[in-house]
């Protein structure tokens, strides 16, 4: 009776070790990423979190401070409110503006009939120039005095603004730039765009639906799971605002540090309207030797656009639609 | 006889080319087995070019030595040498600020046994320079040139303007500056007397400080920007020259006033009558405008504080020897050379118009005689002469500072006291946070 039993243990022992080679297998594609991830994401976050718990110089050992730099960071630090709110407002002007302006020229471009290829290359061009340069560029651009905007402007009578120079358009004049370097995501939505099946439009425009309509009810909630990707770049791309803002801040300022070390400089140029979060982190871990607590403002960083992505998706979760099915 | 004198000078010759051939191929042995020192600068170009000139007259002198100079190194690179270990023999830094971290992390490393060993007296160093070179009693660097502030001012101007001498009170150079300022029909400005706006140039807090001797923090290390009246009566002299020419138009024309590391600078061109700039600015117009007519001086201070004038501030270039640094003992040699050398220190005065940082070698008859530089020579070794206090966060207490004069020169800042109080807080706070202080 007890006979039969022994080629079931066989079967079950073959079905476990195969289970256990397929996860092996699985493994052992997956081993350049997860070294990859460990090395430059786990260690790192790890050793933040440790840091943050520290007072670090980054030359003498890291001296345990327990919450110290958490009760600074949010009781007495006077330039971090300003940083969060010069973030906020990229978060909540700058990111919208690229998302439509994108959309916008992506749905001009399905409308090209001569020329398509041509006009996709010029719009997305801009995108690959480095941002550095392109910063550069633009600082040139709208020098308040010798720019070529502003000599337009005056040759027809009107009084230029002082753009990078001036506490007011200092944020609008870095949403210009990235308005003029929105090629990637103006691809991304071409190419949903595009991917809209036609029958749709056909169905649509057999309803009586105007061009109007058919771009609500048809276009818009197709493509709404590439908005979202775009609105949630968009805004992880805002909280990590750097290069850019301190490039513009800085050329504009003509901010120096000559053999005097006398330093002129004035974080956030002008007036701290350009002081965005991950410059004040920078500032601190690798100009003021203060890295324990830019660490522990890196984590609060990492929380926040956990948080801030976690409530859009949730948000959005009735105006996304994946494969037409709403989730 | 005749062939006794030919066989003992023919000896004599093998003998010479004998001894001759040892030396020779003892040096050239020496100099094969010579110990490579690498040194770490800041400068570049044709400032590097002139400090390798320094370096190579040290290296001939040096047989023992072979020396690879490394220029365009800034404050991050060096930062991160000394955590990764993979460190220069000599390093050199411009941002002397940060010694409230080199020396008491130890990571450039304490000089004081040797300036003792080889009986090398610091007091030949300005008290200033002494003091940005050391932190808590720890001496981590020593000066290697300096830095000086005065007043530069356009000669042929001020003759149009009727103008005889450089102003000695900020009041005076208000007056000067409103009668050398002329706008455009439309209302732009033009030329501008002085530009006093903090941020243009070398305008910084740090070099008008002398001018009313007014105290970074008081004896107990806190902040003292609000209690000491000397930074009001500063304060309210620029902001009252600001809005004279008005904020806006002042900024606008900044921004066309051209670069200040090129020719097209505004002061070069005859856009910027006078102006405060560092002893450095004398080998650039040479450079750049030669034919201009210019004079220097001490910079204006404040009528309450006549006594301050012909002080200024001074800073400059630190050197060091890097923890882990594998020769210390040659690159000790190297430095005190550098540092304490009246011909080598002369010699790179010269080269780059930096003010020789030793009080012999301000003096030094090598230096090439010149009636503008001579000003900053006198300004860096004046009793009141000053700098800025140093700290564990770098320039973070002045950049505080900085952040308030931004909205305080825009006319956002109502009750200058309470702004400056409360300037004080955060620093006070920003210094308790980080463990450490001013000592």
């Amino acid at each position: 009776m007890l006979a039969p039993a022994a080629p079931a243990v066989d079967r079950r022992r073959a079905k476990s070790r195969a289970g256990w080679r397929r996860r092996l297998t699985v493994l052992a594609f997956l081993s350049p990423w997860l070294v990859g991830f460990s090395v430059f994401f786990g260690y790192p976050l790890v050793m933040s979190a440790w840091l943050s718990l520290h007072s670090y110089d980054l030359l003498t050992p890291a001296r345990w401070v327990g919450l110290a730099n958490y009760r600074y960071m949010l009781g007495d630090d006077p330039q971090i409110w300003p940083a969060v709110a010069n973030t906020l407002w990229l978060i909540v002007v700058a990111v919208p503006c690229t998302v439509l302006f994108a959309f916008g020229i992506a749905l001009l471009l399905t409308r090209a009939r001569t020329g398509a290829g041509v006009f996709r290359t010029i719009f997305y061009l801009p995108a690959l120039v480095p941002p550095v340069a392109a910063t550069l560029g633009f600082v040139y651009l709208l020098n308040p005095a010798t720019g070529p905007v502003n000599v337009i402007l005056d040759s027809i009578g009107i009084e230029g603004p002082l753009w990078f120079n001036d506490p007011a358009w200092s944020k609008p004049s870095l949403v210009l730039l990235g308005l003029w370097g929105v090629g990637t995501t103006m691809i991304i939505f071409l190419a949903a765009i595009l991917d809209v099946p036609q029958h749709l439009y056909e169905s649509a425009e057999l309803d009586g639906a105007g061009a109007l309509r058919r771009l609500r009810w048809v276009t818009l909630p197709t493509i709404s799971p590439v908005i979202l990707f775009a609105v949630v770049l968009g805004v992880i791309g805002a909280l990590q605002y750097f290069t850019q803002a301190h490039v513009a801040a800085t050329v504009a300022a003509g901010s120096a540090i000559q053999g005097g070390s006398t330093s002129t400089i004035e974080i956030g140029y002008p007036e701290g309207s350009t002081l965005f979060y991950p410059i004040l982190v920078y500032n601190h871990g690798f100009r003021y030797f203060n890295m324990g607590y830019a660490s522990a403002m890196a984590m609060l960083l990492l929380v926040v656009a956990f948080a801030v992505t976690a409530l859009i998706i949730w948000n959005t979760r009735r105006l996304v639609h994946y494969h037409g099915v709403s989730r | 006889m005749r062939r006794t004198a030919a066989i003992v000078v023919a000896l004599a010759g093998l003998v010479l080319m004998a001894a001759l051939g040892a030396v020779t191929s003892s040096a050239a042995t020496e100099r094969a087995t010579a110990t490579e020192l690498t040194i770490w600068v800041g400068w570049s170009a044709r400032e590097l070019n002139e400090f390798k000139k320094v370096v190579a007259e040290y290296d001939r002198k040096n047989a023992n030595v072979t020396v690879k100079v490394v220029g365009s190194i800034n404050d991050d690179k060096i930062t991160a040498a000394l955590r990764s270990g993979n460190v220069p023999d000599v390093v050199s830094s411009f941002t002397s600020q940060n010694v409230g971290v080199y020396c008491p992390s130890g990571g450039w490393v304490n000089l004081a046994p040797y300036l003792k060993r080889d009986k090398v007296d610091v007091s030949q160093f300005p008290a200033t320079t002494r003091y940005y070179t050391q932190y808590g009693g720890v001496r981590c660097a020593l000066p290697l040139l300096a830095d000086v502030y005065g007043f530069y001012y356009n000669k042929q101007l001020f003759k149009q303007a009727g103008l005889t001498r450089p102003p000695r009170t900020l009041d005076e150079l208000t007056a000067y500056a409103k009668k050398l300022t002329t706008r455009k029909a439309d209302g732009s400005l033009d030329v501008v007397g002085y530009d006093p706006f903090f941020g243009f140039y070398q305008n910084s807090v740090g070099a008008y400080q002398p001018l009313v001797g007014a105290a970074y923090f008081d004896g107990e290390g806190k902040s003292a920007l609000g209690k000491d009246p000397g930074w009001q009566r500063l304060l309210r002299w620029q902001k009252g020259l600001i809005d004279y020419y008005g904020h806006d138009k002042l900024v606008k024309w900044q921004t066309g006033a051209g670069d200040e590391w090129s020719a097209p600078h505004a002061f070069g061109r005859g856009k910027l009558a006078m102006m405060i700039d560092g002893e450095w600015r004398v080998a650039f117009l040479a450079a750049d405008h030669p034919t201009l007519k210019y004079g220097t001086a001490p910079m204006p201070v404040h009528s309450a504080n006549k006594n301050l004038y012909g002080a200024g501030y001074v800073n400059g270039t630190i050197i060091g020897i890097p923890k882990g640094a594998d020769n210390t003992d040659e690159a000790w040699n190297l430095v005190r050379y550098l540092t304490t050398n009246d011909h080598a220190l002369a010699m790179f005065s010269n080269g780059i118009r930096n003010v020789p940082s030793t009080r012999t070698s301000a003096k030094s008859s090598e230096l090439k005689p010149d009636k503008n530089f001579a000003v900053f020579t006198k300004l860096f070794t004046h009793p009141k002469s000053s700098t800025i206090p140093v700290t564990p966060l770098g320039s973070a207490h002045l950049e505080t500072f900085t952040s308030f004069l931004a909205k305080w020169q825009a006319g956002k800042v109502k009750d200058l006291r309470a702004g400056l109080l409360g300037v004080d807080k955060q620093i006070d706070a920003k210094l308790k946070q980080s463990g450490g202080g001013v000592p």
